[in-house]
């Protein structure tokens, strides 16, 4: 049915990831296909890494270790750097998701509250402009 | 994991310290926004704001006669700290374009471009002193060279550069125009230039966070991210906001002006406050959609004006005087340079202090966000390239500029065209571009241009207070920046409504002078920080190395 997923990750709260992680793992094993853990960093130090290759191996070593912990078909990790990331977050996963060849991106999102009524909730973004298949989890 | 995760592209010296960005941010939920703020940052900036633009307003003229006593006594007092300073800048940034040290690139020896040159041209030239060039092109190089020919040039009470030129015409445009340049090439874009890119180092090659607070690490170490660093980030935040949202307000007064006289849309108040209403209106569309999105496309079609401007009058104005005028002027700049630019035993007061100094101060005082900026969308060129686009670049385009614009408008005063003379500041440009055929299409450009320059102003000053105040996040969440955004809109409303502008003008101009503090330690830290730095390979090596 799908070829690959997307799972769009915050490294600086995976603890909110949790039920995310745990569906796009249940449909990994469930159609046997690879999982792409995606992030989009800025270019200047974060909370998470000082370079955006320090990002870069911390995804990777967080992949792997999510890869062993729910025995996964097979996963890698994909470091989107860009400016601007709270402005241009949605834009990039998408592009990202053709390029990587994911056709299902799996994404986790807050209950939506006010706010979303003037600003857009990532997750909401992406449902509203990709075409592939997104599968919010609140 | 590996030392080796905390090399950037390529090869840097990131700076080991157990500091991680935004550890001593509170994360919390405001009603239905999350929020990402520095502590105590942003609450210290926010209240110290309040609280002064309170002070503006409830007693106006005890704020008036403070900060209008502060700020001459600031840029008279300190005339030759703050000329002495400049110069060290373009010293320095010269320096370092010759030196091996140009070779190092920002973001570690393999770093990427993110902009493109025009999008990055474009970006920090609006930043820079898009807003000044529409405001001073006509008039400054106009006020100079009055003064420097006037009878009375060379007396104490001339506002003459260096004595003037009584009398003599050729000698007295000559000083002007040079006198201006000097205020708008290689000085002011030095400045930009070491904060720029002493942030851009600190943060992309060192791995600190983007904040004026970083250029200090090899001087305090850890305790920059104690009080020492608050402070500086606090006045940096104070400065920005001030100097936008004064800039704002009197922007408002001009467009207004600029208005009433193209279209006869009556100044007021309530005209004043929808400007400003407008100007932060499209500010907020451009600061959610994101650099890309916003900043840098405005700044690029505000560059295509600008240029379309610029081709008009050199094209449909005195083509040939202007292009002669260019390497004229240009050659008037490197034979006044070293007596404009003398810190000690000057005799023309007013200009070098009320000019040259106050110019300084102010350039100085923006320095924080133009700096904070241009290091922002810098990642990936070397240090020479970099020095060139920002120093070498905008100085001869500011000197093109100023000779179509300026070098054309003395030449119709000294036609017998007294309207340009006469006309109040705000207009000048607006009755030159009237002795020029099309007049209703290029006014039209001209305000058009101001407006956009002022939104972009205002979008790039928002993204760095919210950098600032986020401890260095570049990702705080957008409800803050969209804060920061329609503060600035406020404060701008209040002090305009209320009086207070020229006031608090003055007292983001004071800023000046610590900051000179702090870029001439930018300058050390600077050095210091690009001589423990690999240098890129030299492109032959590297093509040999591929091979």
């Amino acid at each position: 049915m799908y070829k690959k997923i997307m799972i769009p990750v915050d490294l600086a709260h995976t603890d909110r990831l949790e039920k995310a992680l745990t569906t796009a793992a249940d449909l990994s094993k469930q159609y046997g296909i690879p999982v792409c853990y995606t992030a989009v960093t800025a270019s200047t130090p974060t909370s998470v890494a000082h370079t955006p290759e320090e990002f870069a191996q911390k995804l990777e070593a967080f992949a792997q270790s999510e890869n062993q912990k729910l025995g996964l078909h097979s996963a890698e990790s994909h470091t989107i750097v860009d400016p601007d990331p709270v402005a241009d977050l949605g834009k990039k996963l998408i592009k990202a998701a053709h390029e990587q060849g994911c056709d299902l991106v799996v994404m986790a999102s807050h209950v939506p509250g006010i706010q979303e009524h003037i600003f857009e909730s990532n997750a909401g973004k992406m449902a509203l402009h990709a075409d592939v298949s997104v599968f919010v989890v609140r | 994991m590996s030392d080796d995760a905390l090399t950037p592209d390529g090869d840097a010296a990131v700076v080991q310290t157990d500091y991680v960005v935004g550890q001593d941010n509170i994360q919390k939920q405001l009603g239905p926004f999350g929020l990402d703020i520095h502590n105590p940052v942003f609450v210290i900036s926010g209240l110290v704001i309040c609280a002064v633009v309170f002070y503006a307003l409830a007693l106006p003229d005890q704020a008036e006669s403070f900060f209008g006593w502060l700020r001459p006594a600031v840029t008279s007092t300190f005339d030759w700290f703050f000329l002495l300073a400049g110069n060290i800048f373009v010293l320095v940034c010269i320096g370092l374009m010759i030196s091996p040290l140009g070779r190092i690139r920002i973001g570690g020896t393999e770093a990427k471009p993110e902009f493109s040159y025009a999008g990055w041209f474009a970006m920090l030239f609006a930043a820079g002193m898009g807003i000044g060039l529409m405001f001073f092109g006509v008039s400054e190089p106009i006020s100079h060279f009055s003064s420097s020919f006037a009878e009375g040039a060379g007396s104490p009470d001339s506002w003459a550069p260096l004595g003037g030129a009584a009398g003599n015409e050729e000698a007295a445009r000559r000083l002007g125009m040079a006198a201006t340049i000097f205020h708008w090439g290689l000085h002011p874009w030095a400045i930009y230039a070491v904060v720029a890119l002493a942030l851009a180092l600190f943060a992309y090659n060192k791995g600190l966070p983007l904040s004026m607070r970083s250029i200090f690490y090899p001087l305090f170490g850890d305790r920059v991210w104690g009080w020492t660093g608050h402070v500086i980030d606090t006045v940096a935040v104070f400065a920005t906001l001030f100097g936008l949202a004064c800039s704002l307000g009197f922007g408002a007064e001009q467009a207004n002006a600029g208005l009433e006289y193209l279209f006869g849309i009556p100044a007021s108040d309530t005209s004043k406050v929808l400007l400003i209403t407008g100007i932060t209106a499209i500010a907020l569309v451009s600061v959610i959609a994101g650099v890309e999105a916003g900043v840098k496309r405005l700044s690029e079609i505000n560059m295509v004006l600008a240029f379309l401007l610029l081709l008009f009058v050199i094209v449909l104005g005195p083509t040939i005087a202007i292009l002669t005028g260019f390497f004229n002027n240009l050659m008037a700049y490197g034979e006044y340079l070293p007596a404009l630019s003398m810190p000690f035993g000057r005799d023309d007061a007013n200009f070098s202090q009320g000019w040259t100094s106050f110019y300084w101060a102010w350039w100085i005082s923006w320095s924080p966000f133009v700096g904070m900026f241009i290091a922002r969308v810098s990642r990936g060129r070397t240090v020479r390239e970099f020095l060139f686009c920002v120093l070498l670049v905008p100085s001869i385009v500011s000197v093109l500029w100023m000779t179509a614009f300026g070098g054309t408008a003395i030449g119709f005063v000294n036609a017998g065209v007294s309207a340009i003379a006469d006309a109040p500041l705000e207009l000048k440009l607006f009755t030159m571009l009237e002795q020029m055929p099309l007049a209703a299409i290029t006014s039209f450009v001209g305000i058009v241009l101001v407006i956009v320059f002022f939104v972009t102003s205002s979008d790039s000053g928002s993204l760095v207070i919210d950098t600032i105040t986020a401890g260095g996040k570049v990702d705080a969440p957008v409800p803050q920046r969209v804060f920061w955004c329609i503060f600035e809109g406020l404060v701008a409303i209040a002090l305009l409504l209320g009086g207070g502008l020229g006031a608090l003008q003055a007292a983001a101009v004071s800023t000046g002078l610590p900051f000179a503090v702090v870029l001439l330690v930018a300058c050390y830290a600077l050095v210091k920080g690009l001589m423990q730095e690999p240098k890129a390979k030299p492109p032959l090596i590297r093509s040999r190395k591929a091979q």
